[in-house]
């Protein structure tokens, strides 16, 4: 296996509609297995990424946990790409920033309509909710972003391909046009 | 009415409106501004309408000009204004407290109170103007004197003469500043050598420009004399702008005449019946002693039309700047005499052939005519007897910052930076900036570097920075100063200052990544290669010089990947609230 590229990919507050788009580039998948390793990844069971040329993240950082996986693919990841609208924006889970955690939790474990046996979680082993959730490169530095939600799979492809081939990736207005 | 300044100001506004009525030349506009501005503080608007009648100009002309210039405005922003001198070395003498200070004891008047580029006082600082008169040692018994005399609404004119008393601190004499010059014997001498003896005797002085460009001034002299003309001009650029130099503004207080003598020489030598003096506005308080000693020399016939009693005929009008350091560049200067914006010309045509109206002009810093006063009295052996093979002669260096004695040190080219800190006193030093915000940053291990247009050129700026000091506070000061000063034409300046300041800040705040030091590399030498004039291309050397030879001062001020100010500890902080009272009290 030696001579592979490694490609690390990692959904955190995401809905993993980002994978999907990967797993989207269909048989170009078997071309690429010949020439990359998948490290930790969701396609692997892996746990912890180690040593690799590319990070790919989708979602945005909304707990403590995510934070920690961020900062690993950071440190272990040459060149690390941030895909799909939440890990650029936040996307969908940054919708609970209008309001404060402290009413996030009151609403979904204690207030809210038809709940039984209301309490809130405290079971240490659950990741800690951050105040507000982030976009990616507002906790490391990230390298490349790929807009869109999810952004199409040729997309992916072409950003891996030219990443593959060292060169940096270079888009035509119809491949990154969303109207 | 009624009060001191308000009479006082009238009547300036009388006097300023006369001087526009007189004056029909559009290239004095810069000129007719600046006593508007002097007289009301800003430009009002039947001013700009009057200029527009009297000198046929639109009011675009105007307008363009007016916003061009630091020192004028359309806007009246207080009774008094307040500019502090923001050099490195001002810096380092607490010209941000001096800020805060004026702030709380001036905050129930009508002061306006900012930052400006270097005022050239680096030497006796931290320094202030006020209304453009400039004021040293801002201390705090100043600042509390300062405070009574606007509350008093004392026009600055006439506050105690005390208050503009400059230092001159000449502290080294080499072979140029231990001699006397009697005004008028160089003349003297050129006009028996004539043209041709004279050009030669500059060429053999091996007599370079002392702006920093160092061009051979015999050749400059010569390409201006040789170009067929009607008139030709001989201008003294006294625009001393580069952050960390005043040996100009020591000359002008103490050697005008001879730095006007030099003038006459060249005027002599080149054909020349005008000359200009681009005086910084910053240096405006030098301006009634410089006329006086202009008046001086007409009635002593060393200018005016038969100079020594023979068929010479030159005379000399001093111009003020405005506070652009663009205006240093040769050709913007020429632009702002002829009263436009000082925005740089393309070369060529070099100002030899076509400056000044279009017609060959020269134009050397003060040092080189104050230099060429001594050289043709005392003869080019006597002055390539020292220095280096490619920089004869001594010249003039201002020597500020972390160091015993700050002030104006002569030295021959050749010495090296150990030399001069040893004589200035610079100890425990990290590095120095050689030629000011634009020039060479050298640091404590390759002090054995030479001043001279070989190795070490400089425009006689020398800054010690001290080991206690942070360099990314002096490079986020230059890359402040380049922002602000660059003329906004071409846009890779324009553009690549604000970017690299935007960098600087980012690591300064330790906020900086791998990926902008390798954009500071880039936007730097696309800067130094597209640059439309020496500003631009110049502007970057600092930062480069940092890259190259202590890139760890980055790395120091950024954790590189990740990113300082998310705060997890303080993110979950809530959370961790929340489950220890929520889900306490429910269980």
């Amino acid at each position: 296996m030696k001579g592979k590229i490694k490609i690390a990919t990692t959904s955190l507050a995401g809905c993993f509609g980002c994978h999907m788009s990967i797993l989207d580039i269909d048989e170009r998948l078997i071309d690429l297995v010949d020439i990359v390793e998948f490290n930790r990844s969701p396609l692997t069971d892996i746990k912890h990424a180690s040593q690799c040329d590319i990070g790919i993240i989708e979602g945005a950082v909304a707990n403590s946990e995510n934070v920690e996986v961020l900062r690993e693919f950071r440190r272990e990841c040459k060149t690390l790409v941030a895909i799909g609208a939440c890990a650029l924006n936040g996307g969908v889970p940054a919708m609970r920033n209008h309001y404060s955690l402290t009413e996030c939790i009151k609403e979904s474990y204690l207030d809210g309509i038809g709940l039984d046996n209301p309490m809130v979680p405290n079971d240490p082993d659950l990741p800690k909710l951050l105040d507000k959730v982030h976009p990616v490169q507002e906790v490391v530095k990230i390298d490349y972003f790929l807009p869109g939600c999810p952004p199409p799979a040729d997309m992916i492809w072409k950003m891996l391909t030219d990443l593959l081939a060292g060169r940096e990736p270079v888009f035509t207005p119809q491949q990154i046009y969303y109207d | 009415m009624g009060k001191p300044d308000d009479i006082q100001q009238s009547e300036k506004q009388t006097e300023a409106i006369r001087f526009i009525q007189h004056t029909s030349d559009h290239s004095l506009l810069l000129q007719c501004l600046i006593k508007i501005q002097e007289a009301y503080l800003h430009i009002p608007a039947d001013t700009v309408e009057l200029l527009q009648q009297q000198l046929g100009l639109s009011y675009a002309d105007i307008n363009v000009v007016v916003e061009f210039y630091s020192f004028l405005s359309f806007e009246k922003s207080g009774d008094y204004q307040i500019l502090i001198s923001n050099n490195i070395t001002d810096q380092f003498l607490g010209n941000q407290t001096l800020f805060k200070k004026l702030n709380s004891r001036l905050a129930d008047v009508n002061v306006s109170i900012e930052y400006t580029s270097c005022t050239g006082l680096c030497d006796q600082g931290p320094a202030i103007l006020v209304n453009g008169w400039a004021i040293n040692r801002v201390d705090d018994e100043r600042i509390e004197h300062i405070a009574e005399l606007i509350e008093q609404r004392l026009p600055v004119d006439q506050w105690p003469s005390h208050f503009f008393e400059k230092e001159d601190n000449i502290l080294r004499r080499d072979i140029q500043l231990s001699v006397e010059c009697q005004p008028g014997a160089a003349i003297k001498t050129a006009i028996q050598q004539g043209r041709e003896q004279s050009l030669e005797t500059l060429e053999a002085a091996g007599l370079k420009g002392r702006g920093g460009a160092g061009f051979s001034t015999a050749s400059k002299w010569r390409f201006c004399a040789q170009t067929e003309a009607g008139q030709r001009y001989v201008v003294c650029n006294a625009d001393e702008g580069e952050p960390g130099t005043f040996k100009d503004r020591v000359l002008l207080n103490q050697y005008a005449h001879d730095v006007f003598e030099g003038m006459t020489v060249c005027a002599a030598v080149i054909g020349a019946t005008r000359g200009l003096v681009y005086l910084r506005g910053e240096y405006r308080y030098l301006l009634p002693q410089l006329q006086q000693v202009l008046q001086q020399r007409r009635d002593d016939g060393l200018l005016g039309a038969h100079i020594l009693g023979e068929d010479l005929a030159f005379d000399i009008d001093i111009h003020l700047g405005a506070g652009a350091y663009i205006c240093g560049e040769e050709s913007a200067l020429i632009e702002s005499l002829e009263g436009k914006r000082g925005i740089p010309r393309i070369r060529p045509p070099f100002p030899v052939v076509s400056g000044y109206l279009g017609q060959p002009t020269v134009v050397n810093n003060v040092e080189s005519f104050w230099s060429v006063s001594r050289i043709m009295l005392l003869g080019a052996d006597w002055f390539a007897g020292v220095g280096t093979d490619a920089s004869k002669g001594t010249r003039l260096l201002s020597i500020s910052g972390d160091c015993r004695d700050p002030g104006i040190y002569e030295f021959p080219f050749g010495v090296t930076v150990t030399e001069i800190l040893a004589a200035c006193g610079g100890e425990q030093t990290q590095a120095i900036q050689m030629a000011g915000a634009a020039g060479t940053t050298v640091l404590a291990r390759d002090f054995e570097r030479r001043m001279c247009h070989e190795d070490l050129a400089t425009g006689g700026s020398f800054m010690v920075i001290g080991r206690q000091r942070n360099l990314l506070d002096m490079l986020a000061n230059f890359s402040n100063f380049f922002t602000h000063e660059s003329c906004g034409f071409c846009t890779p300046c324009r553009v690549g200052t604000q970017l690299i300041d935007d960098i600087i800040c980012c690591f300064k705040q330790g906020q900086g990544s791998t990926s902008e030091l390798q954009q500071l590399n880039d936007i730097a030498k696309l800067m130094q290669q597209n640059s439309f004039c020496g500003l631009g291309s110049s502007a970057p050397t600092a930062f480069l010089n940092a890259l190259q030879q202590s890139p760890e001062l980055f790395s120091a001020h950024g954790p590189l990947d990740d990113n300082p100010q998310f705060d997890l500890t303080a993110a979950v902080a809530e959370y961790e609230q929340l489950v220890a009272t929520l889900s306490g009290d429910l269980r």
